[in-house]
């Protein structure tokens, strides 16, 4: 059972207090952009997810806690947290990822 | 004491002797002695049968590895435990044991015909046997299986058992109490670290408790391990857990650890918690796991008297037992010498040690012939002879050709040994090959996590020693005499002058697995190790292959011609051991096993006797049955009272949201499908709630309580994921809006009165509510009192009649109801359940999400369009209904059905289909979604989805049951009853 760190509460705390809440980073587009898409490009938005293996961007619920929903960068291998961070941050680059990685 | 008993050995108890009964006969250990230790001690070494052959089988190995002496326990009423290890199960006076799949008994089993006709139960033998013809499958082969499978049999009364559930924490948690483990807890307990040392036997001291001959700082072996233990003891920082097994090593180094309790005791008193579940948090995870010994694999290596070297060391060291009188020795290693001398120095005959190899350390040969053992170098066992104990072996000289029985009742073999990698390979540490020794390593730790001792293959007592007290942070070696641990050498294939295909070389004891077995596997196409493993179920019985894995990777490997790590190793998952399920259940059974949510009203309901039903976790009043009503007669009389006059029903669970802010409207139009701008204060609306890719999601009434503030009601199971689903879009797609949300499903109390009467009832007791139908038409809400208490009332309604919704802060939800009841009496006020709400929802064809819908459903295709905005720029669905496959034609619709005979209720999940004279398969219109008796129009009503359902308006279907039956009906729109709605006005 992972320990992870909510950003707002700042402090590690057990999984059963979490829920995952799929791919992060995926923007929904406003109604101006909606009615633009093709049907193509909003089944994109829709359906398409990376299912990355190695590093991904993840969203999290602290539902059983603060209730506010998080980023998280993982790795689908190893299954561990890199590092958790608050909704509105941008999708770190490859390089940030790696300094956190080596602690960085 | 008996003949097979060494006296001044062992840990056994000999002032406390202990009579227990195997298979009905009664037989005598002492304190401290398992099942295996006390019946070898005896002169009884079969204990069992296999799965497949039902071969007769003694134990193997001394501890948890052991695949072949398995038994059943059973102590009283629902306290019988199957395929128990005898190797490990403590006796205690009284105790009831008995061996497994055998029929009539275990010297004499039927099954055994199995074995005589093994040529015909190759690997494979199930998946290529029981194919054809099909019709054979449900009542010869399945039957067949069921029979065969299985070892011990399966309980067939409740446990009568409790079981225990703790969560626990430390700095370092410590895995096996060998001479690592304890060395390694010292160290940490001197650092001040709180510290767990777990082991899974009954003693502590590992490999301490069989080593007579080692000497740590001086002391013998077991003095070391008693001061050690009694100084662990001593310190508060330390718990020390024996009969303990660490099953399963998770993320960030959480353990379970699963500790007997009662297993071993005599008298069980009350009760006694029989096994606990630690779930512990540790900063760090120390494996001192050590090593088992690998059998080799070699013609008749399975009878019963053959056995581990280290197990025969263990028994006599352990238990102060003998294996035997003459016992042969083979080996690839020079560990078994140890064992060898250990048990020539207790009087028991070594006939012969055979050694596979060419070159082995000199001292070793000077040591046995010391002795007057004869060392057969370079020669091979063939062969065993005996049928319930081994009798003679044959020794082979591969070279020579030359072939010399030998006398013995026991034969002790050793292929090596397999560092125990198990809970390593839970944490995802990943494993290395090492070429040399022919065994798998721990390479990169991905927890915080370290393996010692001999799991790391660091063997031998200094190694330990000093690996655990470096681990534990500190910095003391030890002064060790030991005898050498030496190496081996690891033979993947023996050679033999027999065919391979007229050998029985057993790799995996328990499921019968051959040599022959994997090399067919391979011939047949297997290449991955994984796939072997599951055609020969290699390594999948309840030892999980703790002695044979590495066996049948290196014959695999060797078949394939290709090296070891090219083939792989199968995964390791917890639990380590078998575990009870009473242990993972803990104290999660009966009525702790669900949370069960009641109302404020449920007590009431209680009392009136109404028959519940669970609706997610809620618990409902299903119906009120009178006196010799069954449910049907109940039902329609709830609903007939209702229609007439006034009935009354537990709406509280209800899910409920306050969505409040200055920008709630606007979110609300985010999050519904219709509009929410105009909606005047005090008015409520009917509201339908879409997922991002257009499928109704949830419904409800959502009442304006103020400009910035409004009462939303949810479907009882979706409350939840609805209060999910807002908070996402809130937090992270609409953040700019300032609006707050708060479930409010459990502060609110809810009576829902519906009927002709039910303005008049509530009149008295309201104060500052117009309840006149000019100041407070049908889809209103007001806030005043109810009896003097703060109500939000709701005019709305869920059956079609006049109806009130009375919501009430929860603790007063109870005492408003009895109120109503209790002034009701003058209408005949009917409580109803579950039931009658959907009857006369249904009437009505008021949709149920998830019942009527499945999540693949449009607002367009449940008829319900009309509440689409088309002028909303933007909500949660509005783009994916654009969407070209959500509004083709083809789509199932939601349609009403009337049967042609009234008196028939459909079933609900019932197929629809035009013309049921067509070949099945048929080609399926849809289903039932909902179906009931409607007392009010005497006939039955359906709700269902069927393709292009909105076109097919008075068309008949049919809905075939099977057994020739079909029914019959029509398509309608689905509103039953009072189609122009003109009930809910009346005055």
């Amino acid at each position: 059972m992972f320990l992870i760190h909510c950003p707002y509460c700042d402090e590690k705390r057990p999984e059963t207090e979490f829920a995952h809440a799929g791919e992060a980073h995926i923007v929904r587009p406003n109604a101006a952009e909606q009615s633009e898409m093709t049907d193509a490009q909003w089944s994109e938005f829709m359906f398409i997810r990376d299912n990355k293996r190695g590093d991904s961007c993840e969203r999290w619920w602290h539902v059983n806690g603060c209730n506010m929903f998080f980023n998280a960068v993982r790795n689908t291998v190893t299954d561990k947290f890199v590092k958790t961070y608050k909704m509105g941050a941008k999708r770190p680059s490859n390089a940030q990822i790696q300094k956190w990685k080596e602690g960085v | 004491m008996g003949e097979f008993r060494r006296a001044g050995r062992g840990l056994i108890n000999k002032d406390n002797p202990v009579h227990f009964s195997f298979d009905c006969k009664t037989y005598q250990g002492y304190e401290g002695d398992t099942i295996a230790s006390a019946l070898l001690a005896n002169g009884v070494h079969l204990m069992g049968r296999s799965f497949k052959y039902h071969r007769p089988r003694g134990p193997v190995g001394s501890g948890f590895e052991e695949p072949n002496a398995l038994v059943t326990v059973t102590r009283g009423k629902g306290r019988m435990t199957s395929n128990l290890r005898a190797t490990t199960m403590e006796i205690y006076s009284g105790m009831e044991a008995s061996s497994q799949n055998r029929w009539p008994s275990l010297g004499f089993d039927a099954g055994a015909f199995n074995n005589t006709f093994s040529m015909f139960f190759p690997a494979g033998f199930y998946n290529k046997t029981f194919m054809w013809p099909k019709s054979f499958w449900d009542k010869v082969y399945e039957p067949f299986i069921r029979n065969m499978a299985g070892l011990g049999p399966a309980p067939t009364e409740v446990d009568a058992d409790v079981y225990g559930s703790v969560y626990g924490h430390c700095d370092v948690l410590i895995v096996g109490s060998g001479p690592a483990g304890l060395a390694a807890a010292i160290a940490a307990a001197k650092k001040d670290q709180s510290v767990i040392l777990v082991d899974e036997n009954a003693e502590l001291g590992g490999s301490l408790n069989s080593s007579p001959s080692v000497v740590i700082d001086g002391k013998p072996a077991s003095e070391w391990r008693h001061k050690t233990l009694k100084a662990l003891s001593k310190a508060s920082n330390v718990t020390l857990m024996a009969r303990t097994t660490a099953v399963g090593y998770y993320h960030d180094d959480f353990v379970g650890l699963s500790e007997r309790l009662t297993d071993h005791l005599p008298i069980l008193e009350g009760n006694q918690i029989r096994e606990k579940l630690h779930r512990i948090r540790a900063g760090k995870v120390i494996l001192a796991q050590g090593a088992i010994e690998r059998p080799l694999v070699f013609d008749g290596n399975d009878k019963p008297g053959v056995m581990l070297a280290s197990a025969a060391q263990d028994y006599l060291n352990v238990y102060g037992v003998a294996v035997g009188k003459e016992a042969v020795v083979f080996t690839s290693h020079d560990s078994a010498y140890t064992a060898a001398f250990e048990l020539a120095d207790a009087n028991i005959r070594i006939a012969a040690i055979v050694d596979a190899r060419i070159y082995i350390p000199t001292s070793l040969i000077t040591m046995a012939s010391d002795r007057g053992i004869d060392v057969h170098v370079g020669k091979v066992l063939s062969g065993t002879s005996g049928k319930k104990r081994v009798s003679s072996a044959e020794i082979y000289d591969p070279t020579s050709g030359a072939k010399e029985t030998i006398k013995c009742d026991s034969v002790l073999m050793c292929g090596g040994w397999t560092p125990s990698l198990h809970l390593w390979s839970h944490s995802k540490g990943s494993i290395k090959w090492d070429a040399e020794t022919g065994v798998y390593l721990p390479d990169v730790a991905n927890e915080n996590c370290v393996s010692i001792g001999a799991s790391n293959g660091d063997f031998g007592f200094k190694a330990a020693l000093d690996a655990g007290s470096k681990i534990g942070g500190g910095r003391k070696t030890y002064t060790v005499e030991e005898p050498i641990f030496g190496t081996g050498e690891v033979f993947s294939s023996l050679p033999s002058y027999k065919k391979s295909s007229k050998q029985k070389a057993f790799v995996d004891f328990q499921n019968d697995v051959t040599e022959k077995d994997i090399k067919l596997a391979v011939r047949e196409g297997f290449r991955s190790i994984e796939h072997v493993k599951r055609y020969t179920t290699n390594g999948m019985a309840t030892d999980q292959g703790k002695t044979s894995n590495l066996n049948a990777l290196e014959i695999a490997s060797k078949a394939l011609g290709k090296e070891a790590p090219q083939v792989g190793l199968t995964t390791f998952r917890p639990p380590y051991t078998p575990t009870t399920f009473g242990a993972f259940c803990g104290y999660k059974m009966d009525d702790l096993f669900e949370v069960t949510r009641k109302t404020p009203i449920d007590a009431w309901a209680e009392q009136q006797r109404a028959v519940f039903e669970p609706v997610g976790v809620w618990r409902r009043a299903w119906y009120f049955p009178k006196a010799g009503e069954d449910m049907h007669t109940a039902v329609a009389r709830e609903c007939k009272a209702t229609r007439d006059s006034l009935g009354m029903f537990d709406a509280s669970t209800l899910g409920k949201i306050e969505v409040v802010g200055p920008d709630a409207a606007k979110f609300m139009n985010k999050m519904y499908t219709n509009p929410w701008g105009s909606l005047k204060v005090g008015a409520a609306r009917y509201g339908l709630m879409c997922r991002e890719d257009g499928y109704i999601y949830d419904d409800g009434v959502v009442g304006r309580i103020a400009e910035d503030r409004f009462h939303v009601t949810t479907t009882t199971g979706g409350a939840p994921r609805v209060y999910r689903h807002m908070e996402d879009y809130l937090q992270t797609e609409f953040p700019e809006l300032d609006v707050w949300l708060t479930s409010t499903t459990e502060h609110w109390a809810v009576i829902a009165l519906n009927g002709p009467n039910a303005r008049k009832l509530i009149e008295p007791f309201v104060e500052g509510i117009d309840l006149s139908p000019e100041a407070f038409p049908h889809m209103n809400v007001r806030e005043g009192k109810i009896f003097g208490l703060p109500t939000r009332l709701f005019r709305v309604s869920f059956s079609g009649e006049l109806g009130f919704e009375v919501n009430v802060p929860a603790q007063y939800g109870k005492a408003v109801w009895e109120a109503l009841y209790e002034a009701g009496q003058q209408y005949d006020i009917t409580p109803y359940g579950t039931e009658t709400m959907h009857v006369l929802r249904a009437e009505k064809g008021f949709i149920i999400v998830g019942q009527d819908t499945d999540g693949t459903v449009t607002p367009q295709d449940a008829g319900m369009s009309w509440i689409v905005s088309k002028k909303k720029k933007d909500f949660v669905g509005k783009r994916s209904l654009a969407r070209p496959d959500l509004t083709a034609d083809g789509r199932k619709h939601l349609i009403g059905l009337l049967t042609e005979d009234s008196n028939v209720v459909l079933e609900e999940g019932a197929h629809i289909v035009a013309d049921p004279n067509q070949p099945i398969p048929m080609d399926m219109l849809g289903h039932v979604t909902s179906s009931y008796w409607s007392e009010s129009l005497g006939t039955s009503v359906a709700m269902a989805l069927v393709k292009d359902g909105f076109k097919r308006m008075d068309e008949t279907l049919y809905i075939p049951m099977g057994g020739g039956i079909v029914h019959k009906a029509k398509v309608v729109k689905p509103v039953f009853y009072d189609p122009k709605g003109e009930r809910l006005n009346v005055v």
